[in-house]
């Protein structure tokens, strides 16, 4: 089933006719509307009328989390205050996280973006869809939330944790459809083995997968013990939220809605478009936002893109699975995590020395996040001669960096001089997932 | 196609306040329903109730109860008669669980809450579209009417997921279209940032927690006068004294407007404070409340504390005759000089039942009784006491081990795995302490199982 | 009246402890008493020596993040009954204590402990005629 066969499965032509008109306004829309863009706009010399097919769009100057972070945290945003009704945050590379305001008509796209996407895995009104994803500032939770609301089917805001209430009414509900991470739904499996409940006994069809990257094998072995079929699905807060992507019934790469989100393909080093099929860093420009609409704005995923119309009917661009990244980003159940996150919080405390470790780990499917810190002795003066004193240290920067980050992570207090000093882009991570 | 004849009997229209001209000056956001005389709001309700007890008979359970007790849908000619009709309980929804008390087919149902708990069945609460669309007036409607526009920024610091508090305010306050920030619940270093960064003005969290949000404020060198744009509380989802309400509004130098709702009845927007803060709105065009003998099941006069009974009066996929809520109030009187003629109730004095409510979560004793004794580590006493500790509120759950042991790892490993089963099942994690053996009550008839030391009750 | 105390923070991890003592060997400094709060993951080391100062300055030079404790360090006749009967002195005062460890030396036991109001638990020595060990005492028993 295909739920927007107009948008979705449109010529070739007509879709760049419509993207090319997309772009000009939106050109024209921020260069009103965002003195940000104007500036950039018109040290580049362009005015929105030189921007008028799609091809125009490499005239555009790039975005970055960087341009995000400096116009923190209203700064990009093209829609008065009294028309944003939503807001968003994701992890920024150091104290402040990335702000996205939507509008009510930004939250509809959202919403219709999401119904595409589960249509295509075959979900219908009839079906009962649990959202496992975190719900909050997290785009996850609500924005396939109010995907499965739009769609008509009935949302079990499930959240996450919990995860045996959760089992319990996916197997009393006869729940068909599940969304969250790839690894909650193996933790999922797991739990399930060990309360004694077989795939027999529950009717999940459907599994919306996303927000950290897996495997073929991962998906094999998920659909071998739900019982399901999972999809995957892509998305980012600062372009929208999950259902930029998605897959089709023939999985062979995630269906873009490029009439909302228009994909490029550049190398990372030079910025230079790279051709069909090749691998580099994708980059998204929104065509019908209005919160707050980004240019080319640079994602570090890297991937490739797939034109064609695929088996399903389909006629938008696919992108292939996410093969790394540009930049020291990590993914830590579902929550982006940069190193320099945890150093902007570790400086700000003078109980430590600024020097960490983060140690990512997946236990029992759960990925696990360990900071490891320096005591500075300085000042480690005599009230700490009691383990419950030093306890009062860990929860002070657990708390601190949970704040910055969004997910907990365990501390661990190191004697001075004792984590090593390495070089080079990891020289603060040591992940021990085997993905 | 026909069994949806009656519940499209059920819609009514809520129109949005005019915005037109002078940017939604009105001081009601459903002017027509609001300010409706009692005369007018009693005619209404008798409407909705036949409305409703007539789309009752679309579920087996009232149909069968209806059958049993003799009664019809036609028995209904005056508001009164609504005390013909069964009550309904917790016990009710847990029996007919999980979809037997719904009116309406599965695929007109497009939202599901459910309770806490994996003992025994949860209650499950179904929505269609149009609940959804009601919840979201009420909650709009409430914070209309403390002053609320599409300028404010609204910033709810409540759970997500299940818990209602969460997605009800968020719909809500996206309804009357403020910019809303679904901070949720925990992590007041960043809700503070929040609040300064985005020039929140309006929160609404449970009040234990915008006290203990005050608290990091001070240990921030934050000062809510000078440092926020913050304007309006919601505060509710727990018991909570006029005199902790008064010390919330001089900490925060805000209005602190008491909320209560119910996920039963949808969730919050149930009823609300007006500026007048003399007591909760209950809205009358939703529901029609009852004051009962918690014993006897005989209404109580206005002014006398008896237990809240609610029947539903627009709900769709899921109407509730005479539910018996188990709070424990009273009528403080039906007209206000705002403007509004809907029953005015005090605000929550306790339960009927040993329901515990900690930090906006509902928790039955039995439930942690249950967890605990999955650990054979650990003996059958236990004792639950309810702390306020840095302004914080916190269950502590005391537990005796079996056997003595030197390996303090082992310990602390059981306390964790004990406080996360435990956090799994209640929804929050407790603190777990390990004592020795024979240093709790020991279980003798009714031992005493939940000390309450939180100062919430005059 | 008290005694300093060395308080170590060292990791769980073999190699840590064998760091702190070979830091004493080296500057020569005699343990004598030392207990360890365990944890999961590290251990708080307390140990009563000689020239706790000096051990204290040669540690930080060793990288080891340590700190000087006042402890109360009292002498009771090693017969079965006189910890408690010492303790209950303390607890009748309303005194509480933080953590207790104990060794026997030349025939008399020796408690170290640290409590919540240092003024008051020497008030309570003085008035009951408890021996408590002085700094000076414990270099001499070195």
């Amino acid at each position: 089933m295909i739920w927007n066969p107009n948008k979705e499965c449109m010529s070739r032509d007509e879709m760049s006719a419509l993207q090319g008109k997309r772009l000009h306004k939106i050109v024209e829309y921020v260069y009103h509307n965002v003195p940000f863009y104007r500036n950039k706009l018109q040290e580049l010399d362009i005015r929105p009328d030189d921007i008028q097919t799609i091809e125009d769009i490499k005239k555009l100057p790039f975005t970055t989390k960087k341009d995000l972070r400096d116009n923190y945290p209203f700064g990009l945003q093209a829609a008065p205050q009294s028309e944003i009704i939503r807001v968003h945050a994701s992890s920024g590379t150091t104290g402040n996280p990335t702000i996205v305001g939507y509008t009510r008509k930004d939250i509809g796209v959202w919403s219709e973006c999401m119904a595409r996407c589960l249509t295509a895995y075959g979900v219908t009104r009839n079906d009962i869809f649990s959202v496992a994803y975190g719900y909050g500032l997290f785009t996850g939770g609500l924005g396939a939330h109010y995907g499965v609301e739009h769609l008509g089917a009935s949302v079990i805001p499930a959240g996450t944790g919990n995860t045996e209430k959760h089992l319990k009414l996916i197997r009393d509900l006869g729940i068909t459809g599940l969304a969250c991470t790839p690894s909650y739904a193996l933790y999922l499996a797991e739990t399930m083995d060990k309360l004694g409940i077989r795939k027999e006994d529950i009717k999940l069809r459907v599994g919306a997968f996303g927000a950290e990257p897996w495997t073929e094998n991962m998906r094999k072995e998920i659909e071998e013990r739900l019982g399901l079929k999972g999809y995957n699905i892509y998305g980012l807060s600062e372009v929208m939220g999950p259902s930029v992507s998605y897959e089709c019934q023939i999985q062979h790469g995630s269906h873009i809605c490029e009439d909302h989100f228009y994909p490029e393909i550049i190398n990372p080093t030079t910025l230079e478009p790279l051709p069909a099929g090749q691998t580099g860093e994708l980059v998204f420009t929104t065509l019908t936002k209005e919160g707050m609409p980004v240019l080319r704005y640079r994602t570090r995923d890297l991937c490739s893109l797939m034109p064609g119309t695929c088996d399903c009917g389909r006629t938008s661009v696919r992108m292939g699975r996410i093969e790394g990244r540009s930049d020291d980003m990590l993914i830590i159940r579902g929550i982006n995590v940069f190193p320099s996150q945890v150093e902007s919080v570790v400086l700000s405390m003078p109980e430590f020395a600024p020097r960490y470790m983060l140690v990512v780990d997946r236990v029992n499917n759960l990925d696990t996040l360990q900071v490891q810190v320096e005591i500075r002795q300085e000042f480690f003066t005599g009230v700490f001669d009691t383990p419950a004193a030093v306890d009062q240290l860990e929860k002070k920067l657990a708390a601190k960096l949970k704040s910055v980050l969004s997910i907990a992570a365990k501390v661990q207090l190191k004697a001075p001089n004792t984590i090593e000093r390495s070089q080079g882009k990891s020289a603060h991570v040591i992940d021990k997932r085997k993905l | 196609m026909s069994k949806e004849t009656n519940s499209s009997a059920l819609v009514h229209s809520t129109p949005r306040p005019s915005r037109e001209g002078q940017g939604g000056e009105s001081a009601f956001f459903n002017p027509e329903v609001e300010t409706l005389s009692r005369a007018e709001i009693e005619a209404l309700q008798l409407e909705r109730l036949q409305q409703t007890v007539r789309h009752c008979m679309n579920n087996e359970f009232y149909r069968k109860k209806f059958a049993e007790m003799g009664i019809t849908p036609d028995d209904i000619k005056s508001l009164a008669d609504v005390r013909k009709l069964p009550f309904t309980t917790k016990q009710d929804l847990r029996d007919t669980y999980p979809f037997g008390m719904s009116c309406v087919p599965l695929r007109d149902c497009v939202r599901l809450h459910s309770s806490s708990g994996t003992t025994g069945n949860p209650t499950v609460i179904l929505h269609t579209q149009k609940d959804l669309d009601e919840w979201a007036n009420q909650v709009a409607r409430n914070l209309w009417m403390v002053g609320l526009r599409p300028d404010d920024v609204f910033q709810n610091s409540s759970g997500y997921g299940m818990f209602t508090g969460g997605l009800g305010f968020q719909y809500g306050a996206e309804r009357l279209g403020m910019l809303t920030v679904p901070a949720a619940a925990g992590n007041s270093l960043r809700q503070i940032k929040f609040i300064k960064d985005f020039g929140t003005t309006a929160i609404h969290a449970i009040p234990s927690y915008v006290t203990r949000l005050y608290e990091v404020m001070q240990q921030e060198g934050v000062d809510p006068r000078r440092d926020t744009k913050l304007k309006v509380l919601a505060i509710g989802a727990e018991p909570h004294s006029e005199e902790q309400r008064k010390r919330i509004e001089q900490m925060m130098g805000v209005k602190a407007y008491n909320s209560f709702g119910m996920s039963e009845m949808c969730g919050p927007g149930v009823g609300f404070e007006c500026p007048e803060q003399n007591g909760l709105h209950f809205w009358e065009d939703y529901y029609i409340v009852e004051i009962v003998d918690p014993e006897t099941l005989e209404p109580v006069p206005d002014g006398e504390i008896g237990e809240l009974v609610l029947t539903t009066l627009c709900r769709e996929a899921m109407p509730l005759l005479r539910y018996r809520t188990r709070d424990l109030t009273r009528v403080l009187g039906r007209t206000c000089p705002c403007g509004r003629n809907h029953i005015r109730l005090d605000r929550m004095r306790g339960r009927s039942d040993d329901m515990i409510v900690l930090r906006g979560v509902n928790i039955f004793p039995i439930q942690i009784e249950k967890i605990l004794m999955q650990f054979p580590e650990v003996g059958t006493n236990y004792l639950i006491t309810l702390v306020t500790e840095d302004n914080n509120d916190q269950m502590i759950v005391e537990v005796e081990l079996n056997e003595a042991t030197d390996d303090y790892g082992k310990l602390k490993g059981l306390e964790q795995e004990l406080r996360h089963r435990l956090g799994d099942e209640i929804l929050l994690k407790p603190i777990v302490r390990i004592v020795a053996k024979g240093t709790l009550p020991v279980s003798e008839g009714k031992a005493v199982r939940v000390v309450d030391k939180r100062k919430v009750f005059e | 009246m008290t005694v300093h105390q060395l308080s170590i923070f060292i990791e769980n991890r073999s190699g840590t402890l064998i760091k702190v003592l070979e830091a004493l060997k080296q500057a020569g400094i005699q343990i004598i008493a030392s207990t360890i709060a365990d944890t999961a993951e590290y251990g708080i080391y307390r140990l009563i020596c000689s020239e706790p100062m000096r051990a204290c300055e040669e540690l930080k030079k060793a990288n080891v993040a340590v700190a000087l404790s006042d402890v109360f360090a009292i002498e009771i006749d090693d017969q079965p009954g006189r910890a408690a009967d010492a303790v209950k002195t303390f607890s009748e005062a309303g005194i509480s204590i933080a953590y207790m460890y104990s060794f026997l030396l030349r025939g008399k036991g020796i408690l170290v402990f640290r409590t919540d109001d240092n003024g008051k638990a020497a008030s309570v020595i003085t008035a009951n005629n408890l021996k408590s060990i002085s700094e000076s005492d414990l270099s001499g028993l070195a």
